[in-house]
């Protein structure tokens, strides 16, 4: 099994993403599209992190400084990714609700009020 | 052809397509739903990649809070529960997203196919190195001791972030 098949559907994830985030104008699905890619940073870490971590085996479990860290660095960041994606959902989407409340609609292209 | 090949082959395609659906559906609702496609394919290619607390953790938090938090946003936002036409922005405004998306994921696969990474490979089940149940252990360790201060940090922002949501979609 190649890193690389890991890293190309990555790839093809954030494009999928990035396409979303532009395509869509209801505010909810832009969210939605963020959250494909976070999901397609994460595969990358913990795929380098399996990655090291095999090369690694063997070297002892506790990280000196400046040693390979990185079999346990790309979960623990990968955790971090989670908890950071779950805030700005969470107000991602009180934002979301804020607009519907004060405008009665979602649609992005609509919200030109800093437009000079 | 393992055994590791066959299940990422499966676990991709369903994810790719998932993600296809996810951002080319006419259906708020199926949106979301197509969205579990893909979180839950990504949290079984993280027990592929033997790091199954991340894997456990991604059903937890995002298939069990976040999309039940978009289900709840769609609902509040009061969005046409059956087809809609009007999720996307007008043609011109697509294709041009479109190609930025192509040129990016084409631009990222070149240059990963030349990476100094490309020809390396990642047998975990097959040299028997790391294996499912051996790096919670260290995940934690190193959690509480070496990113013990970006933990705590990542804490303080989950309390900022329910403050801020609370503030934000309070009525007064």
């Amino acid at each position: 099994m190649l890193l690389n098949q890991y890293l190309f559907l990555a790839a093809i994830l954030f494009a999928i993403g990035v396409y979303g985030a532009l395509a869509r104008k209801n505010g909810v699905m832009v969210l939605m599209s963020i959250e494909l890619i976070l999901n397609a940073v994460n595969i990358n870490l913990i795929a380098f992190a399996a990655y090291w971590g095999a090369k690694t085996a063997g070297t002892p479990a506790e990280c000196a400084p400046n040693v390979e860290c990185a079999a346990t660095a790309g979960p623990v960041f990968a955790l971090f990714i989670i908890a950071v994606a779950a805030a700005e959902v969470g107000v991602g989407l009180a934002i979301v609700l804020m607009l519907y409340r004060n405008k009665r609609d979602i649609n992005i292209d609509d919200m030109d009020l800093m437009k000079g | 052809m393992t055994l590791e090949n066959i299940a990422f082959g499966i676990i991709a395609l369903l994810m790719i397509v998932s993600a296809l659906r996810v951002v080319t559906t006419k259906n708020v609702v199926h949106s979301a739903l197509w969205l579990i496609g893909v979180l839950a394919g990504a949290a079984a290619l993280y027990i592929l990649l033997a790091s199954e607390f991340v894997g456990i953790t991604q059903v937890l938090v995002y298939i069990g809070a976040i999309v039940v938090l978009f289900l709840f946003g769609i609902m509040l936002t009061k969005a046409e529960l059956g087809r809609s036409d009007d999720l996307d922005n007008n043609p011109i405004q697509r294709i041009v997203g479109a190609a930025v998306a192509f040129g990016l994921g084409g631009l990222m696969i070149v240059v990963l196919a030349q990476s100094q990474f490309k020809d390396d490979r990642l047998d975990l089940v097959h040299n028997n190195t790391v294996q499912l149940g051996q790096t919670t252990p260290q995940v934690s360790d190193s959690i509480f001791s070496t990113y013990l201060i970006p933990f705590e940090a990542a804490s303080v922002l989950l309390l900022a972030a329910l403050i801020g949501s609370i503030v934000l979609a309070r009525r007064d």
